[in-house]
């Protein structure tokens, strides 16, 4: 009994080793994206993946089949939407991010939408939100990406209301 | 510019500059989800230790009580000799 358990729990780590370094640089960066880090400087999106993947590690023996790369990047979004729920506005994006001027909703469905390619039906459903609304905050954000504004947002909003 | 150019061109500015993965990142996981994995296990061990306790609690108070068995009536008296 001890020496099954032993032996299984030496396959699953050796397993979870040959997966982590596979994934880890993709889901790293996705988690960088996330949290709108300078890759180099990017302890958030660190700990947000080692959650992930311990919840992957512990998850193991019962995935029967389930892809472990696409739990894991369910664990990120979910925990960094909650994270993000929490800790609304503790954090700035830092501006050497390239998605530093989305917000992290619309960071978390760029991510999934473009970064890793996930249908928009399952984005959808992996929030919790309507499809229309995952295609127009995705639409919106592309927007925002491809043509930046100039100035931030609420410099602009006192320069329009100032002349009136 | 069509839906599918901007899409590409999204996907060209994300994925430049990856970060480097840092080399405690397996250790770390796998330290926190071997604790995760014992943690699991030991809930799930105290559950069945709780659950066989309940039984045989139950066990040993029906067999001293037997609710089953009608009780003896002690307001009519036993009518005997009509």
């Amino acid at each position: 009994m001890r020496d099954r358990q032993a032996s299984q729990g030496a396959r699953r780590a050796r397993e979870f080793e040959a997966f982590v370094a596979g994934a880890a640089g993709r889901l790293l960066h996705a988690a960088t994206l996330l949290t709108a880090e300078p890759p180099t400087d990017n302890p958030r999106a660190r700990r947000l993946l080692t959650l992930a993947l311990a919840h992957t590690y512990a998850s193991w023996d019962r995935l029967r089949g389930e892809d472990p790369y696409d739990r894991t990047r369910q664990q990120l979004a979910v925990r960094f939407a909650r994270g993000a729920w929490h800790q609304y506005g503790r954090f700035r994006p830092a501006p050497a991010s390239v998605l530093a001027g989305l917000s992290p909703q619309e960071r978390l469905i760029v991510v999934l939408r473009l970064y890793e390619g996930v249908a928009e039906e399952q984005t959808a459903a992996l929030l919790g939100l309507p499809v229309e609304r995952v295609r127009t905050i995705c639409a919106r954000a592309m927007a925002t990406l491809l043509h930046p504004p100039r100035r931030p947002a609420s410099a602009a909003l006192e320069a329009e209301v100032a002349p009136s | 510019m069509s839906r599918h150019e901007r899409e590409a061109a999204v996907r060209r500015m994300l994925e430049r500059t990856p970060p480097p993965v840092p080399p405690e990142l397996y250790g770390d996981a796998l330290r926190r989800g071997g604790r995760m994995l014992r943690r699991r296990t030991a809930a799930r061990r105290l559950m069945w230790l709780v659950l066989l306790a309940a039984v045989v609690a139950f066990l040993v108070w029906a067999s001293m009580t037997r609710p089953w068995v009608e009780p003896p009536s002690d307001t009519t008296p036993p009518v005997s000799g009509w």
